[in-house]
């Protein structure tokens, strides 16, 4: 086990962790935001570098810190690291200027955007960014092309975090979208207006961290923060037919994956259960899901209506006497 | 001061065939390692040399040999770095070019030094000339015995192949070269790993410059300590310098690393002097990356002593007043060198060159550029050049690879000991709106 | 300094028949055998280059495809390279792709002029291909010609220390030579692999 300490926090963790991982650990506000990596997807990370750290002794037996920021999420931990996130005032204006350069090219869309309320980039930008934007120059705009029956790509909202090429890759047989082009002018796409259509593509967007790819059959049908997340779960021959339905109502509006609360989905589902099955008799309702994230969807106030509520969560439901 | 290592035998016609080269002393280098020392033993010599990489960054050649992961099952890669991409560098392709055998005979010492039994030399794409000079010296090492299986008797076996890029500065950058060479997209590694333990095919891999790969022969045959002893201080032995710009006589100079900067510029054995007899009004040392110069700090250090051409002189004075040897890329500007232009330009090239991975300098170069852009087109406002400094800094040590200092500290430096320029092009778009307004300086 | 609309093209597979030729297909062997049996995509970057002198100088999407079929990977895969590189030619291209050197070094020796002086003369700006098709031009980034500026690049050939004279000379050589074989020397791909 190796010692790291994360801005005054110690904790152990095994070989081979990194010092986001650690950070995950130890939990709270000390844990870097990650709009790139995702556990589960190999290769992810390094690329945003919103969740730089600095590292101010490098281990027990080098204990000189790092001439660089590192990306927490791709360095690994070495026994007596010490690392300051929220406690360097120079990660926290590093941090800053990870936003900017995010949001200069971005279209600021909010009010039109259906990942609104559940979008990394908002709650990156909320918590770091400026109230103001230094940049006077002309965004830049891509025109825009549609990959999928059901996926809508909106590439000027792209953060490039690659995510979507690293489902493609390991859920997929056969990945026909990927980065193209270079520096500023790289995009998302499939270059011979192809359509990403398999059984999983649908994940591309719950891994999405912001509203660069969404779901069309949820298109402006509603804010999320209107809709009310409930665990449900169906028997599936492709996945584990655990989703969450997003419901109004007795309407189920859209389905996604169950994700933690760093975002990352528990499992993948398949595109049958997301585009498919949107009526609740295809389901088997267990509960409100609680999202344990601090983004506008967890402001609003079905969590207090739902104590009061007369859906129980699953294990406290008993079955109807006959 | 005039010794030559390199280009001892340039001028001698036929070199770059293989029986030329052979019959000044090449290869005796191979004969040697192959038949007298262990790996060790050629891996010490080079750390005894000080030998320092040539592709820029200096960092000592024996110790990044060392760090390669000896233990590991997988076949080990040494990779040359040929893809010469930065502004104001043609050293490398000159010594491809002259003397390719020079680059082939370090590359099988080299080589056998580290293990390895298949080596690549990344060329850029641009270098097609390049590639059949090389092809063709590997045809004849080939075929004298001195590649391919049991060289010289010894059991040795090596390959060398050449590979080429496609148009991309960004492939100069170890990491996305070996990407490139796995033909994907030039995208830099996030590191670690480092290519030392998981390199080309996630085998060790040891990447070098030309220049570095080339010196490696004739240190092994005058020694290490020799070698050592050759140069100033830490700065060991000599270094290709590629001149350019405003000066008269433009070219590759293989110079003792000590040699003073005046020197260089003004002797008529190098740079001589600044054509049409103007004055020198800046100088970027190192390859367009390294901050930018005035006259005045370029040949002397702030604390007046004067400068010397060896990586601790060019970097007295830090980020402040000093500058960085780099790749050997000298560029210099003449007094009608319009600075804010200049700097516009090359800034342009990193944007266009920016391989888009990474948030700061995808976002950031292009962001510089446009602002420079407004600058020098006499649209500039009064807090740009505060804006321009400002997303230097953060573009600076937030990135993957180095390409976002490079693009960095051009635009830093050339405020910072120009800032009157930028001033004056914000003041006065009347002038600057013309095409060529030239320097400034006359207008004032 | 042109907007900053971003208007890729979507490109489309017109499903003709692509095949090397038995020599070049020999080369292409050649080429692949440089690198580990599970690492053929390590040919791409060589083979794209052979395939785009092949198959008219630029990269059609068919050809692509042909070559993401040799080297047993995905089509994407070729696509995401192709766009990267700067040397890959996704359109039709002139007999002659002049590449003008625009970068620092090259511009403060006179390489600006060099560049308004070729777009004056065969009346075409940057990107664009003369009307005959024969000469594309392309304003690119240091070709690591600073000591000798200004320098350009037409197909394999480099040109340095350039005059608007020697421009002229040039352009007038490549003009009259009208067969359709490109001049002796731009076929690196024969020569030099």
């Amino acid at each position: 086990m190796l010692k790291i300490t994360i801005d005054n926090i110690t904790t152990e963790v095994e070989e081979g962790t990194t010092i986001l991982q650690a950070a995950r650990k130890i939990g709270g506000k000390i844990v870097p935001p990650a709009m790139c990596y995702y556990s589960k997807l190999k290769g992810s990370g390094g690329k945003c570098r919103s969740c730089l750290v600095k590292v101010s002794r490098n281990s027990t037996v080098d204990s000189k810190p790092t001439s660089k920021l590192v990306a927490s999420c791709s360095t690994p931990v070495q026994d007596g690291m010490i690392v300051q996130n929220i406690t360097s005032p120079e990660v926290l204006e590093a941090r800053k200027a990870i936003v900017e350069f995010l949001l200069i090219n971005h279209p600021l869309d909010c009010p039109v955007c259906d990942q609104a309320g559940e979008c990394d980039l908002q709650d990156l930008s909320f918590e770091h960014g400026l109230e103001t934007t230094r940049y006077e120059e002309e965004r830049r705009e891509f025109n825009q092309i549609d990959i999928g029956e059901n996926i809508k790509l909106h590439m000027n909202r792209c953060i490039l975090c690659y995510r979507c090429v690293y489902v493609a890759d390991q859920l997929t047989e056969k990945r026909v979208h990927g980065v193209l082009f270079r520096g500023d002018a790289s995009e998302i796409g499939t270059y011979i207006g192809n359509v990403v259509d398999n059984d999983f593509s649908g994940n591309v967007i719950d891994v999405c961290p912001v509203g660069a790819l969404t779901d069309k059959t949820f298109r402006f049908k509603s804010r999320v923060w209107f809709v009310n997340p409930m665990n449900v779960h169906r028997s599936c021959t492709k996945c584990s037919g655990k989703a969450a339905a997003w419901m109004f109502g007795d309407e189920i509006y859209r389905i996604t994956g169950r994700k933690d609360k760093y975002g990352e989905l528990e499992e993948f589902i398949c595109n049958e259960c997301r585009f498919d099955k949107k009526d609740k008799k295809d389901w088997v309702i267990e509960g409100p899901r609680k999202i344990d994230r601090h983004s506008v969807i967890s402001q609003n106030h079905y969590e207090k209506i739902v104590k009061q509520s007369i859906i129980k969560p699953l294990e406290e439901r008993t079955e109807p006497q006959e | 001061m005039d010794r030559q290592i390199l280009l001892e035998h340039i001028a001698v016609p036929g070199i770059e065939t293989f029986d030329v080269f052979r019959s000044k002393g090449g290869y005796n280098a191979v004969a040697k390692v192959l038949k007298e020392l262990s790996s060790e033993d050629v891996v010490a010599e080079i750390k005894k040399s000080g030998l320092r990489g040539r592709g820029g960054a200096g960092f000592p050649t024996g110790l990044k040999w060392s760090f390669i992961d000896k233990k590991s099952s997988k076949p080990k890669y040494l990779v040359c770095n040929a893809d010469e991409s930065e502004p104001g560098t043609f050293k490398d392709r000159y010594l491809m070019e002259h003397l390719p055998h020079q680059l082939i005979e370090g590359m099988i010492v080299s080589s056998y030094a580290l293990g390895v039994n298949t080596a690549y030399i990344y060329v850029r794409g641009e270098f097609k000339y390049i590639i059949g000079i090389l092809n063709k010296a590997l045809r004849e090492t080939y075929s004298n015995g001195f590649l391919g299986n049991n060289i010289l008797g010894t059991g040795y076996n090596l390959d060398i192949h050449v590979h080429p890029g496609a148009g991309a500065y960004i492939c100069g950058e170890e990491t996305a070269l070996l990407e490139s060479l796995e033909g994907k997209r030039g995208n830099p590694r996030i590191k670690p790993p480092f290519p030392a333990s998981k390199g080309l095919y996630d085998s060790p891999t040891v990447v070098n410059n030309v220049e570095t790969l080339a010196v490696v022969g004739p240190i092994i045959n005058m020694g290490g300590e020799k070698y050592a002893s050759i140069g100033l201080g830490k700065s060991s032995g000599t270094k290709l310098i590629s001149a350019c710009g405003n000066i008269n006589k433009p070219g590759v100079f293989e110079i003792e690393m000590g040699l003073p900067v005046e020197e260089f510029i003004y002797s008529q054995k190098y740079c001589g002097g600044i054509s049409n007899n103007k004055k020198m009004k800046a100088v970027i040392p190192g390859g367009s990356s390294v901050p930018i110069l005035p006259a005045n700090l370029i040949l002397k250090t702030a604390k007046g002593i004067p400068r010397l051409l060896t990586y601790e002189s060019l970097s007295e004075g830090g980020f402040e007043t000093g500058t960085m040897l780099g790749s050997g890329g000298f560029i210099v500007y003449d007094e009608d060198t319009c600075i804010v232009r200049n700097t516009w330009n090359l800034t342009r090239f990193y944007h266009h060159e920016s391989c888009g991975q990474c948030s700061p300098c995808r976002e950031g170069t292009g962001w510089m550029e446009k602002v420079l852009h407004r600058i020098e087109t006499g649209e500039g406002r009064s807090h740009d050049m505060d804006l321009l400094v400002s997303i230097a800094s953060k573009i600076e040590g937030n990135t993957i690879c180095p390409l976002g200092d490079a693009a960095a500290w051009p635009v830093a430096s050339a405020i910072r000991h120009f800032r009157n320029e930028f001033e004056f092009h914000v003041a006065h778009p009347e002038i600057v709106k013309i095409k060529d307004h030239g320097s400034i300086e006359k207008y004032t | 300094m042109p907007g900053f609309k971003i208007d890729h093209i979507q490109y489309k597979k017109n499903n003709l028949k692509v095949e090397f030729s038995a020599d070049t297909l020999e080369k292409v062997e050649k080429i692949i055998a440089r690198y580990p049996a599970e690492c053929r995509k390590s040919a791409l970057l060589p083979v794209l280059h052979i395939a785009q002198e092949e198959f008219g100088g630029y990269l059609s999407v068919d050809v692509m495809d042909y070559v993401a079929v040799i080297l047993g990977i995905q089509y994407i895969e070729v696509y995401e390279v192709a766009t990267f590189y700067s040397q890959f030619y996704l359109e039709k291209t002139g007999k002659y792709v002049i590449e003008v050197c625009r970068t620092g070094p090259c511009a403060i020796c006179g390489g600006e002029k060099i560049s308004e002086y070729l777009q004056k003369k065969l009346k075409i700006s940057d990107g664009e291909t003369t009307s005959d098709g024969l000469f594309t031009l392309r304003e690119v980034e240091c070709l690591g010609a600073c000591g000798y500026a200004p320098a350009m690049q037409i197909n394999t050939e480099f040109y340095e220390h350039l005059t608007v004279d020697k421009i002229d000379t040039i352009l007038d050589l490549l003009t009259k030579n009208t067969n359709t074989e490109k001049p002796e020397g731009s076929r690196w791909t024969d020569k030099f692999f």
